[in-house]
C-alpha cells in the first residue's frame, strides 16, 4: 500500500491500541485510588450558606444535584452494608439550604436520619430539628407534621408530642382525616401495634420513593414477625404448662397439635426458639438482619 | 463658493498617543482646498501622508481637531448630507454572511426608495460592476477584487452627486483597474464630482482634472497634473538601434542607456537634429523620438525627499 | 427610527446565519434530554429537575450569547471596518447602536423561545397534561429575557470604547456583582466603618440588580409570581437599558474610528 492510503489505517490502529491502553491504565488507577481513600465520598464544602452564595442564581439546580447525590449516597451505603451514614446529615443540610422547598428531601431525610442503624443514621433529634426547619419553610405541607409525629412515636417514644404533631397537621384542610383520629388514639393509648402498622402502611401507600417504600415494607414485616413471635410465645407458654418445659423448636408445637404447620416469617423462614424458650426470627432470615441492633438478641 | 462641491478650510487632525494619551501626533495640518463641481480630483501622496485621514474627516468617521469642511454646501456634521455622497472605504470588508445582492439591498434601505426602485437599482449596479453571476454568493467567499467591486457598487447605488473613493484601485489586477477607470470616467460624464485618493501616479495622470499632493500631513501643491510639475521639458529622447560598424559614434554611445542593440539617448532640444544626423551617418536605425517631460513621479519623489530631510533636521536639531 | 430597524433586521439576519448559534441551541435541547434522564434517578423531583435544569440552560446559554455577541456588536464592526461604509450612509450613530441592540435582542428572543419550547416539551413528556400552574415557567423565561436585555446593553456600552477582552470582563464582572446587590445593601459586618456601609448601600442602588429576575425556585415549585413584580421588573429593565444605551450613544458619537 502506498503511504497516503496507509494513513487512515494507521490512525485506526493508533486509536484502538491507544484506547485499549488507556482503559487498562484507568483500571489500574481506579484500584490504586480505592486503596487510597477509605471513604470514596467526601464532602469538601459543608457550608450551606457558602454554597448558596457561590451558586449565583442557580441554587435550585445545585439543590437538585445535591439531592441526587444524597439519594445515591444512601443507596450505595445501604448496599455496601456499612453502618455509618455520617454524610447523610451534611448532604441534607446543604440540599435544603439551597432549596428550602425541596419537600422530598425532608420526608426522605427525616426518615433515614431517625432510623436506627443499620438502615439509618440513628439521629432522631436531628431529624426532628430538620423537620421543624422544613415546616417553617413549607408551613402548608401537612405531611411534614405526619413525619414529625412519626418520629416522636417510633424513635423518641414521646406519645404526647407525637399526638400534638398529628393534631397540628390535622388542622390543615388538605390533611387526611386519619390524622385527627390518630392524634386522639396516640394520646390515649400510646404505642400499639395497630397504630404502628397503620402508620407504616400509610407511608407505604403515600410515597412513590422506592427507598421509603422498601423501608416501610421492612418495618411492616418486622411488626408481623413481632406479632407472630408473641403468638408463638403464648403457645409456648401453653406447651410449657402441658409438658413442663418450653419447646425447643416449632416442630414441638406442631407435634403437640398446637399449630397445624410450621409458621414462617413474611420471607418464608421458619421461626425458632432461643435458649430461654422464647420465639424469635430465624437468624438465617434476612429479616433478622434488618432488626434494629438494640433489638437483636445477644 | 458657487460651483464647489467640496470646500475644506484649515482642516487639522491630531492623534493622541502614548501613556494616558498625553502626546499628540499631527497627521493633518491646515488643509485648505476645494473640489469643483463635475471635476475628477486626485489626492496624491505616499502612505501615511494624510489622504485617508482627510477622507475619513469628510465622511464623519473621525472628527477634526480644527478647521471646517462643507460638501455641497452642508457642513460635514450634517448626516443628511450623506444622501448625496457615495463612499468607498480603503480595503473594504463587508458582512461575511450576506450576499452581494443582500448587502446592496441593505444599504439601499437607508435611502427613501420604493421596494421596486431598490430592486432595480441593485440589479443595475451588480451588472455595472460585473457581479451579476456572483450575486447569490456570500461575501466571505469573495476575492479582494470582487470586494472592491461591491464597494464601488454600494458607493454609487443611490445616485450620489459626489463620489469619494479611498484607494479604489488597490488590490486590483490590470483588468480590474481598467474597469474602475472606466466607471470613474462614466461617472464624470454623468456630471458627478469625484474625489479619489491614490499613490499610483499613472492613474492620477490619466484620470484627473486636478490633483492635490499631500506629503507629511500638508498640502504641497494643487493643480492640473501638467501644471503642477511645470512643463519643464528636459529635452528629447532618441531610441535607436546600432549594431556596430560605420564610424563609431562612441561619444554618443557612452552617454546612452543600452539594452542589447538598442540605445536610449537624451539630448537638448537644440542639439536634436545634429545628433540625428550623426547617428544616421553611423548607420544607426532611428526607432523613435519623444519629448521628455518632468514626470509627476519626479516631482513627487522630490517632495518626499524634501519632507524627509526636514523631519530628520527636526530630529537632529530638536526644533 | 426606521433606520435603526433596518440595522436591527440586518444584525438579526447575520446572527442567524452564524452557525455557532445553532450549536448552542442544539446543546440546550440536549440538556433537556439529560434533564429527563436525571429526573428518573429520583422520580419525585423529575419535574423540578426539568424546570431547574432547563431554566439554568436557557439562562447560561443566553448569557453567553449576550456577552460574547454583544461585545462584538460594535468592536467587530470597527475592527473589520464594515462600519465605514455603513456610517457613510444617512444614518446617525445612535440609530446604528439602537439597531444593533434590537437585532441581538431579537436573536435572543427567538433562541430563548426555541429553548423554552423544548423545555415545555420535556415537561409535557413527564407529566402530561400540563396544568395552568406551569405557566409560571413562562414568566421565569420572560424574566430571563429581561435580564439578557440588560446584559446586552452593558456589553454594547463596553464594546463602544474598549477592547473585546476587557469588554467581556467588565460585562461579566458587572453581572456577577449585580447578583450580590442585596447582600451589599444590608451588609452585616461589625468591623466595617458606617461610612463605608453607607457608600455600599448607595452603590447597591446604582448597580444593576440581577437578583430581581431570579425566580427559578418559584418556577420549579409551581408558585405563582405576582403580576406586579413582572410589571415592575419590566419597567426596571427598560429604564436601566435606556440609561445604559444613552451612555453608549454618547460615547460612540464622539469616538474616532480607526
Amino acid at each position: 500500500m502506498s503511504a497516503p492510503k496507509m494513513r487512515p489505517l494507521l490512525l485506526g490502529v493508533v486509536l484502538v491500541a491507544g484506547f485499549a491502553g488507556v482503559w487498562r491504565l484507568q483500571r489500574g488507577i481506579d484500584a490504586q485510588i480505592v486503596s487510597l481513600h477509605q471513604e470514596q465520598d467526601e464532602l469538601v464544602l459543608r457550608s450551606g450558606p457558602v454554597l448558596k452564595l457561590m451558586s449565583l442564581e442557580y441554587a435550585p439546580l445545585l439543590a437538585d444535584l445535591y439531592w441526587t447525590r444524597t439519594v445515591q449516597y444512601y443507596g450505595s451505603k445501604n448496599t455496601r452494608a456499612e453502618h455509618q451514614l455520617d454524610l447523610l446529615w451534611p448532604l441534607l443540610d446543604i440540599t435544603t439550604t439551597l432549596d428550602p422547598n425541596l419537600l422530598p428531601a425532608y420526608r426522605f431525610g427525616s426518615t433515614f436520619l431517625a432510623e436506627p442503624a443499620p438502615r439509618g443514621a440513628g439521629m432522631p433529634e436531628q431529624a426532628i430539628e430538620f423537620l421543624n426547619r422544613g415546616i417553617r419553610a413549607n408551613p402548608d405541607y401537612w405531611r411534614l407534621y405526619q413525619d414529625l409525629g412519626f418520629i416522636y412515636y417510633f424513635d423518641m417514644r414521646d406519645y404526647g408530642k407525637a399526638s400534638s404533631a398529628f393534631l397540628e397537621g390535622s388542622k390543615n384542610p388538605k390533611a387526611l382525616p386519619w390524622m385527627k383520629v390518630l392524634a386522639a388514639r396516640v394520646s390515649e393509648r400510646g404505642e400499639s401495634r395497630e397504630t404502628s402498622v397503620f402508620l407504616w402502611n400509610e407511608v407505604y401507600n403515600s410515597t412513590s420513593d422506592a427507598q421509603l417504600k422498601k423501608n416501610a415494607l421492612t418495618h411492616l414485616r418486622l411488626l408481623r414477625g413481632q406479632e407472630d413471635c408473641e403468638q408463638l410465645d403464648a403457645l409456648a407458654e401453653e406447651f410449657g404448662k402441658r409438658r413442663g418445659r418450653r419447646p425447643d423448636n416449632v416442630q414441638d408445637l406442631v407435634n403437640a397439635g398446637l399449630i397445624p404447620g410450621a409458621p414462617v416469617d413474611p420471607l418464608g423462614f421458619v421461626y425458632v426458639f432461643d435458649a430461654d424458650g422464647f420465639a424469635q426470627l430465624n437468624p438465617a432470615s434476612p429479616l433478622a438482619k434488618d432488626q434494629p441492633i438494640y433489638q437483636r438478641p445477644m | 463658493m458657487a460651483g464647489a462641491s467640496i470646500e475644506i478650510e484649515n482642516l487639522t487632525k491630531d492623534y493622541p498617543f502614548g501613556f494616558l494619551h498625553l502626546k499628540k501626533k499631527r497627521s493633518l495640518e491646515g488643509l485648505t482646498m476645494t473640489v469643483e463641481d463635475g471635476e475628477v480630483f486626485g489626492f496624491l501622496g505616499p502612505n501615511g501622508a494624510g489622504k485617508s485621514t482627510t477622507i475619513k474627516l469628510l465622511m464623519g468617521l473621525i472628527f477634526p481637531t480644527a478647521g471646517t469642511a462643507r460638501i455641497l454646501g452642508k457642513p460635514i456634521s450634517d448626516i443628511e448630507m450623506h444622501r448625496d455622497i457615495g463612499y468607498l472605504p480603503e480595503q473594504p470588508y463587508f458582512y461575511d454572511y450576506l450576499t452581494a445582492a443582500e448587502l446592496l439591498d441593505y444599504f439601499a434601505r437607508f435611502f427613501d426608495l420604493t421596494a421596486a426602485d431598490r430592486r432595480e437599482r441593485v440589479e443595475r449596479m451588480l451588472k455595472k460592476v460585473g457581479l451579476e453571476t456572483a450575486r447569490k454568493i456570500q461575501l466571505r467567499k469573495y476575492s479582494k477584487g470582487m470586494l472592491q467591486r461591491v464597494g464601488l457598487a454600494q458607493a454609487i447605488l443611490h445616485d450620489p452627486k459626489v463620489v469619494i473613493l479611498d484607494e479604489p484601485m488597490s488590490g486590483l489586477d490590470p483588468l480590474g483597474r481598467r474597469e474602475v477607470r472606466d466607471i470613474i470616467l462614466e461617472l464624470k460624464r454623468q456630471g458627478r464630482t469625484i474625489l479619489f485618493s491614490t499613490h499610483i501616479l499613472g492613474d492620477a495622470e490619466m484620470l484627473c482634472d486636478r490633483v492635490g499632493v499631500i506629503v507629511g500631513g500638508r498640502l504641497r501643491g494643487v493643480g492640473a497634473p501638467d501644471e503642477i510639475v511645470g512643463v519643464k521639458a528636459h529635452g528629447m529622447e532618441i531610441l535607436f538601434e546600432y549594431a556596430g560598424g560605420g564610424g563609431e559614434p562612441s561619444r554618443l554611445l557612452s552617454g546612452a542607456t543600452r539594452t542589447g542593440n538598442r540605445y536610449r539617448l537624451q539630448v537638448e532640444e537644440g542639439e536634436l537634429y545634429a545628433t540625428l544626423e550623426q547617428l544616421r551617418g553611423a548607420g544607426a536605425k532611428i526607432l523613435s523620438v519623444t519629448q521628455v517631460k518632468a514626470s509627476l513621479e519626479e516631482y513627487f519623489m522630490h517632495l518626499v525627499e524634501a519632507d524627509r530631510a526636514q523631519a530628520a533636521a527636526v530630529e537632529v536639531y530638536g526644533k | 427610527m426606521s433606520r435603526a430597524a433596518v440595522v436591527a433586521w440586518n444584525t438579526f439576519r447575520e446572527a442567524v446565519r452564524d452557525r455557532v448559534l445553532y450549536n448552542l441551541v442544539f446543546f440546550a435541547l440536549l440538556m433537556f434530554a439529560a434533564a429527563i434522564l436525571v429526573g428518573q434517578i429520583s422520580i419525585q423531583i423529575e419535574q423540578i429537575v426539568i424546570v431547574t435544569l432547563g431554566l439554568s440552560a436557557i439562562s447560561v446559554i443566553g448569557l453567553l450569547m449576550a456577552v460574547f455577541i454583544g461585545v462584538g456588536l460594535v468592536s467587530k464592526e470597527m475592527d473589520k471596518r464594515t462600519l465605514y461604509a455603513l456610517l457613510a450612509k444617512p444614518v446617525r450613530r445612535w440609530e446604528f447602536l439602537l439597531g444593533k441592540f434590537g437585532g441581538l435582542l431579537l436573536t435572543l428572543v427567538v433562541n430563548t423561545a426555541a429553548m423554552a419550547a423544548g423545555l415545555f416539551a420535556a415537561l409535557w413528556y413527564v407529566k402530561h397534561p400540563l396544568e395552568r400552574g406551569d405557566a409560571v415557567v413562562l414568566v421565569a423565561v420572560y424574566f430571563i429575557l429581561l435580564k439578557l436585555a440588560l446584559v446586552v446593553a452593558l456589553a454594547l456600552l463596553f464594546s463602544c470604547y474598549t477592547t473585546p477582552l476587557l469588554a467581556i470582563l467588565f460585562t461579566a464582572g458587572l453581572y456577577v456583582a449585580g447578583l450580590f446587590v442585596n447582600e451589599m445593601r444590608d451588609l452585616q459586618s461589625a468591623t466595617m466603618a458606617p461610612g463605608m456601609k453607607a457608600f455600599l448601600r448607595w452603590l447597591s442602588y446604582l448597580l444593576p440588580n440581577f437578583s430581581n429576575f431570579d425566580v427559578m425556585a418559584a418556577a420549579a415549585h409551581g408558585r405563582a409570581i405576582p403580576a406586579m413584580l413582572a410589571a415592575q421588573n419590566t419597567a426596571y429593565a427598560a429604564l436601566y437599558c435606556a440609561i445604559v444605551l444613552a451612555a453608549a450613544a454618547t460615547v460612540f458619537s464622539r469616538r474616532n474610528l480607526k
